[in-house]
Protein backbone atom coordinates (compact mmCIF):
# COMPACT_ATOMS: atom_id res chain seq x y z
CA UNK A 1 0.00 0.00 0.00
CA UNK A 2 2.70 2.46 0.93
CA UNK A 3 4.59 1.52 -2.24
CA UNK A 4 1.50 2.50 -4.21
CA UNK A 5 1.35 5.72 -2.26
CA UNK A 6 4.91 6.62 -3.23
CA UNK A 7 4.20 5.88 -6.86
CA UNK A 8 1.08 8.03 -6.76
CA UNK A 9 3.11 10.84 -5.19
CA UNK A 10 5.52 10.68 -8.13
CA UNK A 11 2.60 10.61 -10.54
CA UNK A 12 0.99 13.69 -8.95
CA UNK A 13 4.38 15.40 -9.11
CA UNK A 14 4.54 14.93 -12.89
CA UNK A 15 1.11 16.44 -13.36
CA UNK A 16 1.83 19.32 -10.98
CA UNK A 17 5.26 20.09 -12.47
CA UNK A 18 3.89 20.13 -16.00
CA UNK A 19 1.20 22.66 -15.06
CA UNK A 20 3.63 24.71 -12.96
CA UNK A 21 6.32 25.05 -15.62
CA UNK A 22 3.86 26.01 -18.36
CA UNK A 23 2.16 28.44 -15.98
CA UNK A 24 5.54 30.07 -15.31
CA UNK A 25 6.32 30.24 -19.05
CA UNK A 26 3.01 31.93 -19.83
CA UNK A 27 3.59 34.35 -16.97
CA UNK A 28 6.57 35.66 -18.96
CA UNK A 29 4.05 37.08 -21.45
CA UNK A 30 2.40 39.22 -18.78
CA UNK A 31 2.49 42.80 -20.03
CA UNK A 32 3.99 41.70 -23.36
CA UNK A 33 0.96 40.19 -25.13
CA UNK A 34 0.42 41.25 -28.76
CA UNK A 35 -2.98 42.72 -27.87
CA UNK A 36 -4.65 43.35 -24.52
CA UNK A 37 -7.15 40.48 -24.86
CA UNK A 38 -4.36 38.01 -25.52
CA UNK A 39 -2.29 39.35 -22.66
CA UNK A 40 -5.28 38.72 -20.39
CA UNK A 41 -5.98 35.33 -21.96
CA UNK A 42 -2.43 34.06 -21.40
CA UNK A 43 -2.31 35.23 -17.80
CA UNK A 44 -5.75 33.66 -17.21
CA UNK A 45 -4.47 30.37 -18.59
CA UNK A 46 -1.31 30.74 -16.54
CA UNK A 47 -3.38 31.28 -13.41
CA UNK A 48 -5.46 28.16 -14.10
CA UNK A 49 -2.29 26.12 -14.57
CA UNK A 50 -0.64 27.43 -11.41
CA UNK A 51 -3.85 26.69 -9.52
CA UNK A 52 -3.77 23.13 -10.83
CA UNK A 53 -0.08 22.85 -9.94
CA UNK A 54 -0.77 23.97 -6.37
CA UNK A 55 -3.41 21.28 -5.89
CA UNK A 56 -1.41 18.45 -7.46
CA UNK A 57 1.83 19.42 -5.69
CA UNK A 58 0.06 19.72 -2.35
CA UNK A 59 -1.31 16.22 -2.88
CA UNK A 60 2.12 14.91 -3.92
CA UNK A 61 3.58 16.35 -0.72
CA UNK A 62 0.87 14.75 1.42
CA UNK A 63 1.37 11.34 -0.16
CA UNK A 64 5.11 11.60 0.17
CA UNK A 65 4.68 12.20 3.90
CA UNK A 66 7.91 14.13 4.42
CA UNK A 67 6.12 17.33 5.30
CA UNK A 68 6.92 19.12 2.06
CA UNK A 69 4.38 21.75 1.03
CA UNK A 70 3.47 22.96 -2.45
CA UNK A 71 5.94 25.82 -2.00
CA UNK A 72 8.76 23.50 -0.91
CA UNK A 73 8.19 21.38 -3.97
CA UNK A 74 7.95 24.33 -6.35
CA UNK A 75 10.81 26.41 -5.01
CA UNK A 76 13.25 24.08 -3.27
CA UNK A 77 13.87 21.40 -5.88
CA UNK A 78 16.55 21.42 -8.55
CA UNK A 79 16.11 20.87 -12.24
CA UNK A 80 16.82 17.13 -12.07
CA UNK A 81 14.02 16.67 -9.54
CA UNK A 82 11.39 18.16 -11.83
CA UNK A 83 9.14 15.69 -13.62
CA UNK A 84 7.41 17.92 -16.16
CA UNK A 85 7.47 16.98 -19.83
CA UNK A 86 9.95 18.67 -22.15
CA UNK A 87 7.26 20.48 -24.16
CA UNK A 88 6.19 22.88 -21.42
CA UNK A 89 9.70 24.12 -20.67
CA UNK A 90 10.38 25.20 -24.26
CA UNK A 91 10.83 28.97 -24.63
CA UNK A 92 7.93 31.17 -25.64
CA UNK A 93 9.46 32.19 -28.97
CA UNK A 94 7.05 34.17 -31.14
CA UNK A 95 3.28 33.99 -30.75
CA UNK A 96 3.04 31.05 -33.15
CA UNK A 97 5.45 29.09 -30.94
CA UNK A 98 3.59 30.00 -27.75
CA UNK A 99 0.22 29.07 -29.24
CA UNK A 100 1.39 25.84 -30.83
CA UNK A 101 2.98 24.74 -27.54
CA UNK A 102 -0.27 25.68 -25.81
CA UNK A 103 -2.36 23.77 -28.32
CA UNK A 104 -0.24 20.61 -28.03
CA UNK A 105 -0.33 20.75 -24.23
CA UNK A 106 -4.00 21.77 -23.91
CA UNK A 107 -5.09 18.94 -26.22
CA UNK A 108 -2.94 16.57 -24.16
CA UNK A 109 -4.39 17.95 -20.91
CA UNK A 110 -7.94 17.67 -22.21
CA UNK A 111 -7.72 13.97 -23.02
CA UNK A 112 -5.42 13.19 -20.10
CA UNK A 113 -7.75 14.76 -17.51
CA UNK A 114 -10.79 13.18 -19.25
CA UNK A 115 -9.23 9.80 -18.49
CA UNK A 116 -7.95 10.74 -15.03
CA UNK A 117 -11.52 11.63 -13.97
CA UNK A 118 -12.09 7.86 -13.86
CA UNK A 119 -9.11 7.22 -11.55
CA UNK A 120 -9.71 5.07 -8.49
CA UNK A 121 -7.71 7.62 -6.53
CA UNK A 122 -10.57 9.94 -5.61
CA UNK A 123 -8.33 12.97 -5.03
CA UNK A 124 -6.72 12.67 -8.45
CA UNK A 125 -10.16 12.16 -10.00
CA UNK A 126 -11.58 15.26 -8.29
CA UNK A 127 -8.62 17.43 -9.28
CA UNK A 128 -8.87 16.10 -12.84
CA UNK A 129 -12.54 16.98 -13.03
CA UNK A 130 -11.78 20.51 -11.86
CA UNK A 131 -8.85 20.92 -14.26
CA UNK A 132 -10.77 19.50 -17.21
CA UNK A 133 -13.24 22.37 -17.12
CA UNK A 134 -10.38 24.85 -17.30
CA UNK A 135 -8.35 23.20 -20.03
CA UNK A 136 -11.50 22.95 -22.18
CA UNK A 137 -11.23 26.72 -22.59
CA UNK A 138 -7.47 26.57 -23.12
CA UNK A 139 -7.93 24.05 -25.89
CA UNK A 140 -10.60 26.03 -27.66
CA UNK A 141 -8.59 29.25 -27.46
CA UNK A 142 -5.35 27.74 -28.74
CA UNK A 143 -7.11 25.73 -31.49
CA UNK A 144 -8.53 28.94 -32.92
CA UNK A 145 -5.06 30.46 -33.04
CA UNK A 146 -3.61 27.46 -34.86
CA UNK A 147 -6.27 27.84 -37.56
CA UNK A 148 -5.79 31.60 -37.73
CA UNK A 149 -2.02 31.25 -38.14
CA UNK A 150 -2.03 28.24 -40.44
CA UNK A 151 -4.80 29.43 -42.73
CA UNK A 152 -3.88 33.11 -42.47
CA UNK A 153 -1.29 35.07 -44.42
CA UNK A 154 1.87 33.61 -45.99
CA UNK A 155 3.81 35.14 -43.09
CA UNK A 156 1.60 33.66 -40.37
CA UNK A 157 1.65 30.28 -42.12
CA UNK A 158 5.44 30.40 -42.28
CA UNK A 159 5.65 31.23 -38.58
CA UNK A 160 3.44 28.25 -37.78
CA UNK A 161 5.53 25.93 -39.96
CA UNK A 162 8.65 27.06 -38.13
CA UNK A 163 6.94 26.47 -34.78
CA UNK A 164 5.93 22.94 -35.81
CA UNK A 165 9.48 22.31 -36.96
CA UNK A 166 10.83 23.34 -33.55
CA UNK A 167 8.21 21.89 -31.21
CA UNK A 168 6.81 18.71 -32.72
CA UNK A 169 9.83 16.71 -31.58
CA UNK A 170 8.81 17.29 -27.95
CA UNK A 171 5.25 15.99 -28.31
CA UNK A 172 6.30 12.39 -27.65
CA UNK A 173 7.51 13.29 -24.16
CA UNK A 174 3.98 14.27 -23.09
CA UNK A 175 2.93 10.63 -23.46
CA UNK A 176 6.08 9.05 -22.03
CA UNK A 177 5.44 6.37 -19.44
CA UNK A 178 7.48 3.90 -17.39
CA UNK A 179 7.04 1.25 -14.68
CA UNK A 180 5.32 3.77 -12.42
CA UNK A 181 2.54 4.19 -14.97
CA UNK A 182 2.27 0.45 -15.48
CA UNK A 183 1.93 -0.26 -11.76
CA UNK A 184 -0.58 2.54 -11.24
CA UNK A 185 -2.52 1.56 -14.34
CA UNK A 186 -2.93 -1.94 -12.94
CA UNK A 187 -4.25 -0.40 -9.72
CA UNK A 188 -6.73 1.72 -11.69
CA UNK A 189 -5.04 4.95 -10.60
CA UNK A 190 -3.09 6.11 -13.66
CA UNK A 191 -4.38 6.64 -17.17
CA UNK A 192 -3.50 4.66 -20.25
CA UNK A 193 -1.24 6.98 -22.27
CA UNK A 194 -1.90 5.09 -25.50
CA UNK A 195 -5.58 6.10 -25.22
CA UNK A 196 -4.63 9.71 -24.50
CA UNK A 197 -2.24 9.71 -27.45
CA UNK A 198 -4.81 8.29 -29.89
CA UNK A 199 -7.37 10.95 -28.92
CA UNK A 200 -4.75 13.68 -28.97
CA UNK A 201 -3.58 12.72 -32.45
CA UNK A 202 -7.15 12.76 -33.79
CA UNK A 203 -7.62 16.27 -32.41
CA UNK A 204 -4.29 17.53 -33.78
CA UNK A 205 -5.05 16.09 -37.22
CA UNK A 206 -8.48 17.67 -37.28
CA UNK A 207 -7.28 21.16 -36.22
CA UNK A 208 -4.23 20.99 -38.50
CA UNK A 209 -6.48 20.03 -41.44
CA UNK A 210 -8.61 23.12 -40.82
CA UNK A 211 -5.44 25.18 -40.55
CA UNK A 212 -4.09 23.77 -43.86
CA UNK A 213 -1.17 22.27 -41.95
CA UNK A 214 0.29 18.79 -42.07
CA UNK A 215 1.16 16.67 -39.04
CA UNK A 216 4.83 15.59 -39.35
CA UNK A 217 5.37 11.90 -39.95
CA UNK A 218 8.10 9.74 -38.43
CA UNK A 219 9.52 12.57 -36.39
CA UNK A 220 12.32 11.73 -33.94
CA UNK A 221 11.08 12.35 -30.41
CA UNK A 222 13.21 13.80 -27.62
CA UNK A 223 12.19 12.41 -24.23
CA UNK A 224 13.40 12.43 -20.65
CA UNK A 225 11.08 14.60 -18.54
CA UNK A 226 9.79 11.85 -16.26
CA UNK A 227 13.40 10.86 -15.51
CA UNK A 228 14.38 14.44 -14.75
CA UNK A 229 16.49 14.76 -17.91
CA UNK A 230 15.51 18.16 -19.24
CA UNK A 231 16.41 20.54 -22.02
CA UNK A 232 18.75 23.42 -21.23
CA UNK A 233 15.80 25.78 -20.86
CA UNK A 234 14.36 24.43 -17.62
CA UNK A 235 17.29 25.48 -15.42
CA UNK A 236 17.03 29.08 -16.58
CA UNK A 237 13.28 29.09 -16.00
CA UNK A 238 13.73 27.72 -12.48
CA UNK A 239 16.49 30.18 -11.61
CA UNK A 240 14.10 33.02 -12.28
CA UNK A 241 11.15 31.35 -10.58
CA UNK A 242 13.06 30.25 -7.48
CA UNK A 243 15.48 33.10 -6.86
CA UNK A 244 13.47 34.91 -4.19
CA UNK A 245 12.64 32.04 -1.81
CA UNK A 246 16.14 30.64 -2.26
CA UNK A 247 17.93 33.94 -1.62
CA UNK A 248 15.74 34.74 1.38
CA UNK A 249 14.85 31.39 2.95
CA UNK A 250 11.56 31.48 4.84
CA UNK A 251 10.64 34.90 3.50
CA UNK A 252 6.97 35.83 3.61
CA UNK A 253 5.20 38.73 2.02
CA UNK B 1 -19.87 30.93 25.16
CA UNK B 2 -19.40 28.12 22.70
CA UNK B 3 -20.92 28.70 19.27
CA UNK B 4 -22.71 25.97 17.37
CA UNK B 5 -21.87 24.94 13.81
CA UNK B 6 -24.94 26.76 12.59
CA UNK B 7 -24.07 29.95 14.45
CA UNK B 8 -20.55 29.94 13.04
CA UNK B 9 -21.95 29.35 9.56
CA UNK B 10 -24.25 32.35 10.01
CA UNK B 11 -21.28 34.51 10.97
CA UNK B 12 -19.30 33.81 7.83
CA UNK B 13 -21.90 33.05 5.16
CA UNK B 14 -22.40 36.70 4.28
CA UNK B 15 -18.74 37.37 3.47
CA UNK B 16 -18.79 39.02 0.04
CA UNK B 17 -16.79 37.56 -2.81
CA UNK B 18 -13.69 39.77 -3.12
CA UNK B 19 -13.99 40.01 -6.91
CA UNK B 20 -17.78 40.31 -7.17
CA UNK B 21 -18.76 42.01 -3.91
CA UNK B 22 -22.51 41.93 -4.60
CA UNK B 23 -22.72 38.21 -3.95
CA UNK B 24 -21.71 36.27 -0.89
CA UNK B 25 -19.56 33.19 -0.63
CA UNK B 26 -22.68 31.25 0.32
CA UNK B 27 -24.62 32.37 -2.76
CA UNK B 28 -21.62 31.62 -4.93
CA UNK B 29 -21.44 28.10 -3.53
CA UNK B 30 -17.89 28.53 -2.24
CA UNK B 31 -18.77 27.91 1.42
CA UNK B 32 -19.40 24.21 1.77
CA UNK B 33 -19.49 23.29 5.44
CA UNK B 34 -18.72 24.27 9.02
CA UNK B 35 -17.85 21.42 11.31
CA UNK B 36 -16.86 21.23 14.95
CA UNK B 37 -14.34 18.66 16.13
CA UNK B 38 -14.09 19.13 19.86
CA UNK B 39 -12.98 22.73 20.23
CA UNK B 40 -11.63 22.88 16.68
CA UNK B 41 -13.61 24.61 13.95
CA UNK B 42 -13.19 23.30 10.42
CA UNK B 43 -14.52 25.41 7.58
CA UNK B 44 -14.58 23.84 4.11
CA UNK B 45 -14.49 26.05 1.05
CA UNK B 46 -14.19 25.12 -2.63
CA UNK B 47 -12.57 27.15 -5.41
CA UNK B 48 -14.54 28.23 -8.47
CA UNK B 49 -11.34 27.97 -10.52
CA UNK B 50 -8.16 26.17 -9.44
CA UNK B 51 -6.12 29.35 -9.49
CA UNK B 52 -8.75 31.69 -8.12
CA UNK B 53 -6.74 34.26 -6.12
CA UNK B 54 -9.85 35.22 -4.15
CA UNK B 55 -9.57 32.01 -2.12
CA UNK B 56 -6.75 33.39 0.00
CA UNK B 57 -8.67 36.61 0.68
CA UNK B 58 -11.78 34.62 1.63
CA UNK B 59 -9.75 32.43 3.95
CA UNK B 60 -8.25 35.47 5.67
CA UNK B 61 -11.69 37.04 6.05
CA UNK B 62 -13.03 33.87 7.68
CA UNK B 63 -10.07 33.88 10.07
CA UNK B 64 -10.50 37.52 11.02
CA UNK B 65 -14.28 37.30 11.57
CA UNK B 66 -14.04 34.20 13.74
CA UNK B 67 -11.06 35.56 15.64
CA UNK B 68 -13.20 38.48 16.74
CA UNK B 69 -15.61 35.95 18.20
CA UNK B 70 -12.81 34.33 20.11
CA UNK B 71 -12.35 31.35 17.80
CA UNK B 72 -8.66 30.67 17.27
CA UNK B 73 -8.61 26.90 16.89
CA UNK B 74 -9.62 27.11 13.26
CA UNK B 75 -8.76 25.30 10.05
CA UNK B 76 -9.95 26.45 6.63
CA UNK B 77 -9.87 23.48 4.30
CA UNK B 78 -9.99 23.66 0.51
CA UNK B 79 -12.09 20.82 -0.87
CA UNK B 80 -12.32 19.80 -4.52
CA UNK B 81 -15.05 17.22 -4.43
CA UNK B 82 -17.85 17.46 -5.38
CA UNK B 83 -16.46 19.78 -8.01
CA UNK B 84 -17.80 23.34 -8.15
CA UNK B 85 -19.98 24.12 -11.12
CA UNK B 86 -22.09 27.14 -11.95
CA UNK B 87 -24.98 25.01 -10.63
CA UNK B 88 -23.88 26.08 -7.16
CA UNK B 89 -24.90 29.65 -7.94
CA UNK B 90 -28.33 30.32 -6.51
CA UNK B 91 -31.00 31.95 -8.69
CA UNK B 92 -30.94 34.91 -6.37
CA UNK B 93 -27.20 35.25 -6.95
CA UNK B 94 -27.77 35.16 -10.71
CA UNK B 95 -30.27 38.02 -10.42
CA UNK B 96 -27.79 40.02 -8.39
CA UNK B 97 -25.05 39.35 -10.93
CA UNK B 98 -27.26 40.68 -13.73
CA UNK B 99 -28.11 43.78 -11.72
CA UNK B 100 -24.39 44.29 -11.14
CA UNK B 101 -23.73 44.18 -14.90
CA UNK B 102 -22.37 40.65 -15.20
CA UNK B 103 -24.31 38.25 -17.42
CA UNK B 104 -24.94 35.11 -15.36
CA UNK B 105 -24.17 31.64 -16.73
CA UNK B 106 -27.13 30.56 -18.85
CA UNK B 107 -26.92 26.84 -18.94
CA UNK B 108 -25.61 25.63 -15.67
CA UNK B 109 -24.33 22.22 -16.37
CA UNK B 110 -21.59 19.78 -15.71
CA UNK B 111 -21.53 18.66 -19.32
CA UNK B 112 -18.46 20.25 -20.84
CA UNK B 113 -19.90 20.04 -24.36
CA UNK B 114 -22.48 22.67 -23.62
CA UNK B 115 -20.11 24.93 -21.71
CA UNK B 116 -19.23 26.71 -24.91
CA UNK B 117 -21.02 28.83 -27.50
CA UNK B 118 -24.44 29.86 -26.26
CA UNK B 119 -26.25 33.10 -26.91
CA UNK B 120 -25.81 35.41 -23.99
CA UNK B 121 -28.23 38.14 -22.86
CA UNK B 122 -26.75 41.60 -22.40
CA UNK B 123 -27.14 42.41 -18.66
CA UNK B 124 -27.92 46.04 -19.52
CA UNK B 125 -30.46 45.96 -22.33
CA UNK B 126 -31.38 42.27 -22.47
CA UNK B 127 -30.47 41.90 -26.14
CA UNK B 128 -29.18 38.53 -27.34
CA UNK B 129 -27.37 40.27 -30.17
CA UNK B 130 -24.08 39.80 -28.34
CA UNK B 131 -20.66 38.66 -29.42
CA UNK B 132 -17.70 37.35 -27.54
CA UNK B 133 -14.58 39.52 -27.61
CA UNK B 134 -12.41 37.18 -25.57
CA UNK B 135 -12.81 33.82 -23.82
CA UNK B 136 -10.89 35.31 -20.95
CA UNK B 137 -12.07 38.34 -19.00
CA UNK B 138 -11.11 40.39 -15.98
CA UNK B 139 -11.07 37.30 -13.77
CA UNK B 140 -10.65 33.59 -14.47
CA UNK B 141 -14.39 32.94 -14.13
CA UNK B 142 -15.48 35.53 -16.69
CA UNK B 143 -15.38 36.09 -20.46
CA UNK B 144 -15.60 39.41 -22.26
CA UNK B 145 -18.61 40.19 -24.48
CA UNK B 146 -19.93 43.13 -26.48
CA UNK B 147 -23.63 43.89 -26.99
CA UNK B 148 -24.71 44.70 -30.54
CA UNK B 149 -27.88 46.37 -29.21
CA UNK B 150 -26.58 48.93 -26.74
CA UNK B 151 -22.91 48.60 -27.79
CA UNK B 152 -21.81 48.12 -24.19
CA UNK B 153 -18.98 45.78 -23.29
CA UNK B 154 -19.82 43.41 -20.44
CA UNK B 155 -18.51 40.46 -18.44
CA UNK B 156 -20.11 37.05 -18.77
CA UNK B 157 -19.77 34.59 -15.91
CA UNK B 158 -18.60 31.51 -17.79
CA UNK B 159 -20.50 28.29 -17.55
CA UNK B 160 -18.43 25.84 -15.65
Amino acid sequence: MSALKNLTAEYALRIGDTSLVLGQRLGEWCGHGPILEEDIALTNISLDLIGQARAFLTYAGELEGRGRTEDDLAFQRDERDFRNNLMVEQPNGDYAHTMLRQFFVSAFHYYFFSELCKSKDTTLAALAEKSLKEVTYHLRHSSEWIIRFGDGTPESNLRMLEAIDTLYRFTGDMFASNDIDNELLKAGIAVDMTVVYANWMKKVESVFAQATLTVPKDCFMITGGIKGIHSEHLGHLLSEMQVLPRSFPGVEW
Amino acid sequence: MKLSEKEIYQLICSIPDPEIPVITIEELGILREVRLEGTKVIVSITPTYSGCPAMKAIEQEIFSILKEKGITDLEVKTVFSPVWTTDWLTDYAKEKLTAYGIAPPLHSTNDKNVLLNRSIHCPRCGSTNTEMISHFGSTACKALYRCGGCLEVFDYFKCH
